[in-house]
């Protein structure tokens, strides 16, 4: 491939990541990953469970440490936490503690924005994800479909360059999954980000994203398939599924995925989707 | 079972309690009612004495000097506990050299300290602050210290990713989680302080409500224990409703019965 014009958002260069294991020993999680993501492209990474695909993006995140390659952000080296990132998690990650508007108004406290500001972009992004009635709730008070849209907004309002998610929908019924697939794009849409969105629902994957990777099953897993996903935009997470396009691309790229969930599966490293 | 009944039912148990007891000390059943009052008085003349105590104006000066030595047990015994526990969180050298010397602390039974306590602080409030200040430094400490620690990883991911400092962090997600298991162990706290202080008062003082159940005992004045020790009770219950006032307000993004009470 040849170099693109400007430096990708995120790249990866023969990554590799290890986990010490207890009692001595090591656990290589990935290996061997070259990936680039350019700007404003929305990639998403499927892959068996338990195939690292997280783990790729805490490296990016730099939330872990790579053991062997390099993790390059915007063309420059990771020196710590990625500060050009906002890390959408699987896991309820909301303060319990604060409302859903201390708890977006409180991402903007490390740019130095005083309160009172904080608060009325947090009002202006929690009406964005439809929770204008919801400002004054605690995240129990929340269903988990409003939960995540309050994470969005609490992510989305720092204007990160990057948004790195962890299948975010994942704990979520199947029409709240849709909505928020949605809403996702349209926000996106409006303001595009590179996007690294792991999940392990393929369909998901391609309803959403530019491009599909696939990785292989762990230990060591490593990237197996790229796929280019030429829907027009902008889509409709339930439309785009009837396409006979979509069915195309489906097929491709589950040809490959599924020996990897069948490898995974017989190694009993994880389950079947 | 609905509200109604249940409060029949605990009203009735008071009252049957109150009866028997009435009963088995008025009427000659069990011995001459003179010798079995000397042991064990009657719930009329306990109840009489409680209105007398009140009746002047120095019950209130022992109540007021026993709320005063809770809240200060309280107050500094919380306050350390904090302290240590989100520096021991945090550090966790400091937690693993100091460890058995925690332990060996806690462990201690802190009755014996009294008497020291009473030589070194005197007769006064002090001495009694200083017991009840062992007893809930100890609680507060290791929830605070458990707080911290088991402040769940994602929630301190994400707080990281929002790029928040260290002092950020402190303020946004440590200080609110130790405060969470502080407040969990309120009850227990405030009890333990409570205890210190009478106890305190009981084993050498001039003032409080540990004092005043000291002197009917060392008279035999079996009226006069159980009169206090009513008042002690319903003094409890009073700080307790206090507490649980306080709690709800303060722990009101809590899931579970802290909210879900008044429902």
């Amino acid at each position: 491939m040849p170099s693109p014009p400007v430096a990708p958002a995120v790249s990866l260069k023969a990554l590799a990541i290890a986990f010490g294991l207890k009692g001595g020993g090591r656990y290589t999680a990935v290996d061997g990953i070259d990936l680039a993501v350019a700007p404003g492209e929305f990639v998403a990474i499927v892959g068996p469970t338990g195939c690292g695909k997280s783990t790729l993006l805490n490296a990016t995140a730099g939330l872990i440490k790579p053991f062997t390659g390099k993790v390059e952000i915007f063309g420059g080296p990771l020196p710590g936490l990625n500060a050009r990132a906002g890390y959408l998690f699987q896991q309820d990650a909301l303060m319990p503690w604060k409302t859903a508007l201390d708890n977006v108004a409180v991402a903007l406290e490390p740019q130095g924005v005083p309160r009172a500001k904080a608060e009325d972009r947090a009002r202006e992004w929690l009406r964005r994800v439809g929770l204008s009635a919801f400002l004054d709730r605690y995240p129990h008070m929340l269903s988990g479909g409003q939960k995540k849209r309050v994470a969005l907004a609490q992510c989305l309002i720092r204007d990160p360059e990057i948004l790195l998610m962890d299948e975010p929908f994942g704990p979520l019924d199947a029409q709240t999954r849709q909505i928020m697939g949605n809403l996702l794009l349209e926000l996106w849409a409006a303001d595009r980000k590179a996007v690294m969105f792991v999940t392990h629902d393929l369909e998901e994957a391609i309803a959403l994203a530019d491009r599909v990777v696939v990785m292989s099953a762990g230990p060591a897993a490593g990237i197996i398939g790229d796929f280019t996903v030429a829907l027009p935009r902008p889509r409709d997470i339930a439309e785009v599924r009837l396409e006979p396009a979509f069915h195309h691309i489906h097929k491709e790229i589950w040809s490959k995925l599924r020996i990897e969930v069948q490898r995974a599966y017989a190694a009993g490293e994880g389950v079947a989707p | 079972m609905n509200q109604a009944k249940l409060r029949l039912l605990q009203v009735g148990v008071g009252i049957g309690a109150l009866l028997l007891w009435h009963v088995l000390t008025v009427y000659p059943i069990l011995g001459s009612p003179k010798q079995i009052q000397f042991f064990f008085s009657t719930p009329v003349d306990v109840l009489a004495r409680v209105v007398k105590e009140f009746s002047t104006t120095e019950i209130w000066r022992h109540l007021w000097i026993t709320l005063l030595e809770t809240v200060l047990a309280f107050a500094t015994g919380a306050a350390g506990g904090i302290l240590f526990g989100f520096l021991f969180a945090r550090r966790e050298l400091l937690a693993a050299v100091f460890d058995p010397y925690i332990k060996a602390a806690n462990a201690l039974p802190r009755v014996v300290l009294a008497p020291i306590f009473a030589l070194w602080f005197g007769l006064g409030i002090w001495s009694k602050v200083a017991l009840g200040f062992t007893l809930v430094f100890f609680i507060v400490f290791f929830n605070v210290y458990q707080g911290v620690r088991e402040v769940p990883q994602v929630v301190l991911a994400n707080a990281r990713m929002l790029g928040m400092n260290e002092r950020q962090l402190l303020r946004h997600v440590y200080w609110p989680a130790a405060l969470t298991w502080m407040f969990s162990s309120l009850h227990t706290s405030v009890g333990f302080a409570l205890v210190g202080a009478v106890v305190g008062e009981y084993l050498g003082s001039s003032a409080g409500l540990g004092y005043k159940i000291q002197q009917a005992e060392s008279v035999f004045d079996v009226t006069g224990v159980f009169a206090g020790m009513l008042i002690l009770a319903i003094f409890v219950i009073i700080i307790d409703a206090l507490v649980t006032l306080i709690e709800n307000r303060l722990l009101v993004w809590r899931p579970g019965p802290a909210t879900g009470a008044q429902s």
